[in-house]
């Protein structure tokens, strides 16, 4: 005895919870399973950013993609905000990459026209002088020479982001079922059988969306996912009057007042402990950058771990031994999750993934 | 509200609170010296305006924010009082003064 869906997700986090809702969005009956609070849950690790300017730079297929999420924010948060009441904090005042020297800002000034020669002008972005970037941003501090500006950048939320897209997912039908993990997929006549430690369950469609448990999740729907783990540590102060108009690449300052720091990267397996040597290299690169916040207390710091692909780009396949399971991974869950619940998850509900996702395939790493 | 269990003891700190003098015996915290005073409102919160006051006294629920010798949220639960302190309410989100900033 198993209880039958059009679709399963395989994973409850931004990404799982966004492609589940996307769905429940199409009418489809569907279910997410999640492993429970046993699985590393990179959704834990956002940072808040939804960033267009350092995404896809000498990849225009990745930086497309990133756009079109972006572009698709506002009404996306309106939307979620008109279902649950839930307001996920979203705001796009573009956002600021700052440079401490002249190296970095030589460096920027290459990447930003490349991300520019992409898109056909689809992409705005300014450099900015020492000066320019005081107006925008006047706690800036001695050391910073300039940096770049782009008005497609922004933030949210990532609890709320998550918190409302799971809220309404569960308010359209769907079913959030914790403590499942999946242990075995099976083809069963037009569809799958999923079994987990608790249950079993029949469907049409599968999407298997569990960050790094995908890896060991895909070879069972005949595809293979080679994500490893990326740790980012983040440190966050107390709550502040409000000083920093934009976000930035390094540090952001939330709705409620907060300040995040972060955009760390440690290759160094499954451990998602903080570490002072790390905590100490984030803060200082911001400190240099609002010597300000060296009076902000620290209330709280922790490490997640980012789902990374060999190239840094999501994943996203269908199945050609098994067609209706799909995979996606990726380590943008909140800047991509305006795409992935209107745009991706109607690929997954029609059977068929875009075109403009063929380059995304996990094909692109055979040899 | 609260009473001291043991009220031997002299109260022989004396510190300052917006302009009030309030008597602690040594050792106590600000919070409790506060809170044997009748003081219920230590904080406004910083987005809803709502009034707060100590909940946990053990440091974790950071809702006795108080200024402190003109430094900003300190957990008015984990400083022990002292005399000549000044001590005030937190009224929203502290604020930082760029013009004031270490230079880096």
């Amino acid at each position: 005895m198993s209880t039958s869906y059009d679709a399963i997700v395989v994973g409850g986090g931004l990404l799982g919870s966004a492609v589940g809702y996307g769905l429940a969005r199409q009418g489809l009956r569907c279910t997410i399973l999640d492993e429970g609070d046993v699985a590393y849950r990179a959704a834990r690790g956002n940072f808040g950013l939804v960033w267009v300017q350092s995404k896809g730079i000498g990849k225009p297929i990745y930086a497309d993609w990133t756009m079109g999420s972006a572009e698709r924010y506002p009404e996306f948060s309106t939307e979620l905000l008109d279902r649950t009441g839930i307001d996920t904090s979203y705001s796009a005042p573009g956002g600021i990459h700052i440079c401490l020297n002249d190296e970095e800002y030589e460096d920027r000034v290459e990447k930003m026209s490349t991300l520019t020669s992409h898109q056909n002008g689809r992409f705005k972005h300014e450099m900015l002088d020492r000066k320019a970037m005081l107006e925008r941003l006047p706690a800036l501090g001695p050391e910073v020479v300039g940096g770049s500006y782009s008005p497609h950048d922004g933030h949210v939320s990532p609890l709320y982001l998550m918190r409302s897209m799971q809220r309404a997912f569960v308010d359209l039908g769907g079913e959030i079922k914790n403590d499942n993990r999946v242990l075995d997929i099976q083809k069963s006549g037009d569809g799958f059988s999923v079994r987990t430690a608790n249950e079993n369950f029949s469907t049409a469609r599968i999407v298997l969306a569990a960050g790094l448990g995908n890896k060991a999740l895909a070879p069972m729907v005949g595809l293979e996912q080679p994500v490893r783990p990326v740790k980012g540590q983040i440190i966050v102060t107390e709550r502040q009057a409000p000083f920093l108009d934009m976000p930035t690449t390094h540090a952001r300052q939330t709705g409620e007042g907060t300040i995040m720091i972060g955009d760390s990267h440690e290759d160094i397996g499954f451990d998602i402990r903080s570490t002072p040597q790390v905590m100490q290299t984030i803060a200082n690169r911001a400190r240099r950058s609002f010597p300000v916040l060296s009076k902000a207390k620290i209330v709280r710091t922790w490490g997640a771990l980012r789902v990374m692909t060999p190239d840094g780009l999501p994943i996203y396949d269908q199945s050609e031994t098994m067609p209706g399971a799909f995979t996606a991974a990726c380590h943008s869950g909140v800047t991509l999750a305006a795409t992935h619940a209107m745009v991706y998850a109607k690929y997954v509900a029609d059977g068929q993934l875009g075109r403009e996702l063929e380059g995304l395939s996990v094909r692109r790493f055979d040899v | 509200m609260f009473k001291r269990v043991i009220n031997d003891a002299i109260a022989d700190v004396v510190f300052d609170f917006e302009g009030a003098k309030i008597t602690a015996r040594s050792g106590e915290s600000v919070a409790a010296a506060l809170l044997a005073d009748d003081l219920l409102s230590f904080r406004q919160t910083p987005v809803k305006d709502l009034a707060r006051g100590p909940f946990c006294m053990m440091g974790v629920c950071f809702d006795c924010l108080m200024v402190i010798d003109g430094q900003p949220n300190r957990q008015a639960c984990q400083v022990v009082a002292t005399s000549g302190m000044k001590v005030a309410r937190q009224h929203g989100a502290a604020e930082l003064n760029i013009d004031q900033a270490d230079p880096a």
